[in-house]
């Protein structure tokens, strides 16, 4: 339906602010003691006070509270000291209380940024406007009972933080990036399992155009219902052709609330301006305003892991890995932490590095298993690269033999492993010599084709060294040897 | 069998052997059966109290009762009690039980009281007449013709019937003070923040109190030493210490202000006018020192009181929705029908109204000239007050403009009506506590005339310490 021409595309600027809201991975809900678990039987995490009934009352959760904090500081956000709830109300069938917990004009973190690449892979700094706490609704089951909405309140307080950004994003790249990163920071510091196709992390975009130069937003519309970070590009994108076709046509693009139809890959409007919610938010008369101790934030703050920006960085600028390898290590925290405990016991970063995101990493792929249950610890590997660098092992040999006989037994050494298999490489240079001066004398007449100038017959020669040997000569050794006769 | 005025009466009888527990229960029984025509309660727990009673006349004998063993209670239809009906009065919680007790309910059977029911209020405490009733109008028990008060009227019809010792209430903008004084009891709002509100079903959550109804200060005294305390569920009840209500201090001279725009006030009755200005005499004869004081946003308090307690009301009465409990309609056929059509038959006409209002003053635009406007003025009025409680122990004034009114004079003008809070939703509004006293009665109709005293924060032993004085010096008790 729309004309997807380059040229009039390339006339606008594309203006996103996305509002991400992350479940929480707490042990109870947001206001109230019942547990807070995915794929219980239904309405069995419920308590009167989850049921909405009369006289019950709420009670913060200060995991809840601290989780914010958590990801506050991980955001460059200011923490708010002095703070209160607030109701907003609307009705649902889903929603008990007839009005949701969350907070209005104090949020309880404020003014922060995220820095993430954008479409030129430049730094983008993406501005955070505010993070605030709130309860999730139930679920209504439209499609089990043929004449009956159902309703499942275990989902019902489960604490939410919603993160939202500044209008600053300017392409679906940047998008992407800033939702990615929002996901790996919330896994970082296990506040939230980011997972988005079960909807314990949604994204809601606000999507407007504009010619390009101009200073003044267009219409904006909030598309909802996007359940992986490739359907919010998606949606994002079709929402911008959608838009810019309008204005192209003459036609006005209205405020409105749309849904992205991922099986269509459209969105499809699901109440104009005209229909949108009064919340009528007002202070939560339930809950005491809640003052904040700088004690508070600063325990908080002790217990923050390493951030994976702050990894990028070191890997990059102190370790001078690569930025590919840096990102793939980043990208989930056991395996970078695993790598910053390696990275204790050998100061060969890159070649840490390539065990990590090669061997390992396959290794763990194709044996399902996770790198906390790996047998290797980071020390063991360390072994490896250390026969590996002093030459008492070739790097193939470690890789195709060591490595897996290793994950086998891990209590011995890595050397005793190479000793028994017979891997351990020959450098003793008598030894070499000898069986240097064997492989020359297999084929005299190459021998003096190499020393007329045809010096590509060296692989020759280390072919017949390395089978002399049983591969068990030290390549580098073997090839200045050979050189060094052949030469001579 | 003699009626009974306080707990220490009854265990006197008790320990004498002059009365048994069960007899107790029974003549109550009786006397609800009795005053059955005035409409006052919603439920008898006649067979749990009896049972009740036998089970703690043993303990009383072995010596292992609870501080109010011998104490027979009725609970306002507001105040959660496990596996036992609560409907607010109103027909949109029809059929429902409650899964759990308010914790003043688990404090009060903890320490040995009996419950033998529950009593009619206005609907959803909405009201000063208890005319605002599904369930049906209260009569007072001095004068069947005339109202009870509201919206604790069947609180203290109960008590003033004498259907059971001491009835609970609560007070959102004079609920347990108005019908006191209406019924001739004595009736306490404790501190916001005094008593823990789990379990009592939310009107205006910032300025709900339960508290007690009784014949004397001693009993509310205790009780309320019983309920009063921290409570983990419920944020906004204090971590202070709870003082010994029920131990009394010998007199003391204090500072009194009477707030004078009362006596003034065109609406106050001649009587109530007189009593009030003969009570200061006295109080100044017996040593105290009472003065006139200001308080010039007195005009601003109902209307300020309105605004914040409709909009907390049109936000808590949200969830009866007929979706998860309660009153369904039967012609629902959809969500929005549902809640359109339960809605508008299960609550009344008070409390629709009141939603109404509630919903308008914080809807986006009329927030800031409203809701927002009235939270500043409620922060003057703190203010100002917290002023004088740093000159004066105790502030005085007529609980309510007039006696008890004829049944039917003001239901069709709900200005009217609301005016009645005139003098009582001061203390609610700054979270202050307050008591009714009945200390005269009117000389023609005989319609009882309640004084109310207001205590800054926190301070109920003093203002129990004098009023118990006050009571106990008949005197104004012709």
């Amino acid at each position: 339906m729309i004309e997807e021409r380059k040229e009039i595309l390339d006339k606008y600027q594309l203006v996103v602010g996305l509002e991400v809201h992350a479940q929480l991975l707490t042990k109870s809900k947001a206001y109230a003691g019942d547990l807070n678990a995915f794929g219980s039987l239904p309405n069995s995490n419920t308590s009167p006070l989850t049921l909405g009934h009369p006289g019950t009352l709420p009670r913060v959760n200060h995991q809840v509270v601290d989780f914010a904090i958590k990801l506050g500081l991980a955001t460059n956000c200011s923490i708010t000291r002095e703070m209160h709830f607030a109701r907003k109300n609307y009705f649902y069938a889903d929603l008990p209380k007839g009005y949701q917990i969350t907070q209005d004009t104090t949020p309880i973190c404020k003014a922060g940024y995220l820095d993430v690449k954008d479409a030129n892979h430049k730094i983008k700094r993406i501005g955070i406007t505010r993070i605030h706490i709130e309860e999730d609704a139930g679920k209504s089951i439209h499609d089990q009972d043929p004449f009956n909405t159902l309703v499942d309140l275990n989902r019902a307080g489960v604490p939410l933080l919603e993160i939202v950004s500044e209008p600053d994003i300017r392409s679906i790249e940047e998008a992407y990036n800033y939702l990615a990163e929002i996901r790996r920071l919330v896994r970082y510091l296990e506040i939230c399992d980011g997972n988005m196709e079960e909807g314990s992390m949604r994204c809601d975009a606000n999507v407007s155009v504009m010619l390009k130069g101009s200073k003044t937003f267009g219409n904006r519309c909030e598309v909802k219902n996007m359940n992986s970070l490739r359907n919010v590009q998606r949606a994002i994108e079709f929402e911008m052709k959608r838009q810019v076709f309008l204005i192209e046509s003459g036609a006005p693009v209205d405020q409105q609330t749309r849904s992205f139809d991922a099986v269509q890959g459209t969105t499809f409007t699901l109440r104009g301006k005209e229909d949108a919610h009064d919340y009528r938010y007002f202070p939560e008369p339930d809950i005491q305003p809640l003052s904040l101790e700088q004690a508070v934030i600063d325990e908080v703050r002790k217990t923050m892991p390493p951030l994976p920006n702050e990894l990028f960085s070191k890997y990059t600028e102190e370790l001078k890995l690569s930025e590919y390898d840096a990102g793939i290590l980043i990208e989930s925290k056991p395996i970078a932490l695993y790598y910053n405990e390696l990275i204790e016991h050998t100061k060969n970063y890159k070649a840490a590095a390539n065990w990590v995101i090669g061997e390992i990493k396959s290794y763990l792929n194709q044996s399902a298993t996770s790198i906390e249950d790996f047998a290797l610890r980071p020390a063991q590997i360390a072994e490896i690269i250390d026969l590996i660098d002093s030459d008492k092992i070739s790097k193939s040999a470690a890789s195709q033999q060591l490595f897996s006989k290793f994950v086998a037994d891990p209590s011995s050494t890595a050397e005793q492993i190479a000793e028994k298999a017979n891997i351990l490489q020959e450098s003793d240079d008598d030894w070499l010599e000898e069986i240097a001066q064997k492989a020359i004398g297999a084929y005299p007449d190459k021998a003096e084709a190499y020393r007329k100038g045809n010096k590509g017959l060296l692989g020759l020669f280390m072919g017949e060294v390395m089978k002399l040997s049983n591969r068990k000569a030290n390549p580098k050794m073997a090839s200045q040897i050979l050189r060094k006769l052949l030469e001579s | 069998m003699r009626t009974y005025r306080t707990l220490g009466e009854i265990r006197a009888d008790i320990d004498r052997n002059q009365l048994t527990l069960v007899d107790l229960v029974k003549s109550y029984l009786q006397n609800i059966e009795d005053t059955s025509h005035l409409n006052i309660f919603l439920e008898v727990f006649e067979d749990e109290a009896l049972a009740k009673a036998k089970d703690i006349e043993s303990k009383l004998k072995s010596g292992t009762s609870g501080r109010l063993a011998g104490m027979v209670i009725a609970l306002k239809d507001n105040i959660c009690y496990a596996g036992h009906k609560v409907s607010a009065a109103s027909n949109i919680l029809e059929g429902f039980e409650s899964l759990y007790s308010a914790t003043v309910t688990k404090r009060l059977l903890a320490e040995d009281a009996i419950i033998i029911g529950r009593v009619n209020c206005d609907e959803f405490a909405m009201g000063a007449s208890n005319e605002n009733s599904a369930k049906g109008l209260v009569k007072n028990p001095v004068n069947p013709e005339r109202v009870p008060g509201g919206s604790s009227g069947g609180s203290a019809a109960a008590v003033a019937a004498n259907c059971c010792l001491v009835a609970l209430g609560s007070d959102t903008g004079g609920s347990i003070r108005q019908p006191a004084a209406f019924c001739g009891v004595v009736g306490l709002k404790p501190t916001y923040g005094r008593v823990s509100r789990h379990g009592l079903i939310a009107f205006a959550s910032s300025f709900d109190q339960i508290g007690p109804i009784s014949q004397s200060v001693e009993d509310s005294a205790l009780v309320l030493e019983v309920m009063a305390g921290h409570d983990s569920f419920d944020t906004t009840s204090s971590k202070l210490r709870v003082d010994k209500y029920s131990e009394y201090s010998d007199f003391k001279p204090l500072k009194i202000g009477y707030i004078e725009e009362c006596l003034t006030n065109s609406a106050i009755d001649d009587e109530v006018k007189k009593t009030t200005e003969q009570l200061i005499e006295r109080l100044k004869t017996k040593g105290h020192a009472v003065e006139p004081v200001h308080i010039e946003e007195l005009k601003y308090l109902v209307p300020t009181y309105y605004v914040i307690t409709t909009a907390e009301a049109s936000s808590n009465l949200s969830r009866y929705d007929g979706i998860h409990y309660g009153y369904r309609s039967d012609a629902s056929e959809d969500i929005d029908s549902t809640y359109r059509l339960s809605r508008s038959a299960g609550f009344g006409p008070e409390v629709k109204r009141r939603i109404m209002l509630g919903t308008f003053v914080l809807s986006a635009g009329y927030y800031d000239a409203y809701y927002a406007k009235a939270q500043k003025v409620r922060r003057v009025i703190k203010n100002r007050t917290e002023q004088l409680f740093e000159e004066y122990d105790l502030l005085l004034s007529p609980t309510t403009p007039t006696p008890a009114f004829p049944i039917g004079s003001n239901t069709n003008d709900p200005i009217k009506m609301y005016l009645e809070d005139i003098f009582t939703v001061h203390a609610n509004l700054v979270g202050t506590p307050a008591i009714s006293l009945p200390l005269s009665t009117h000389p023609e109709s005989a319609l009882p005339i309640g004084v109310q005293f207001m205590a800054k924060k926190f301070d109920e032993k003093l203002l129990l310490d004098f009023s118990h004085n006050l009571m106990q010096s008949a005197a104004l008790k012709k």
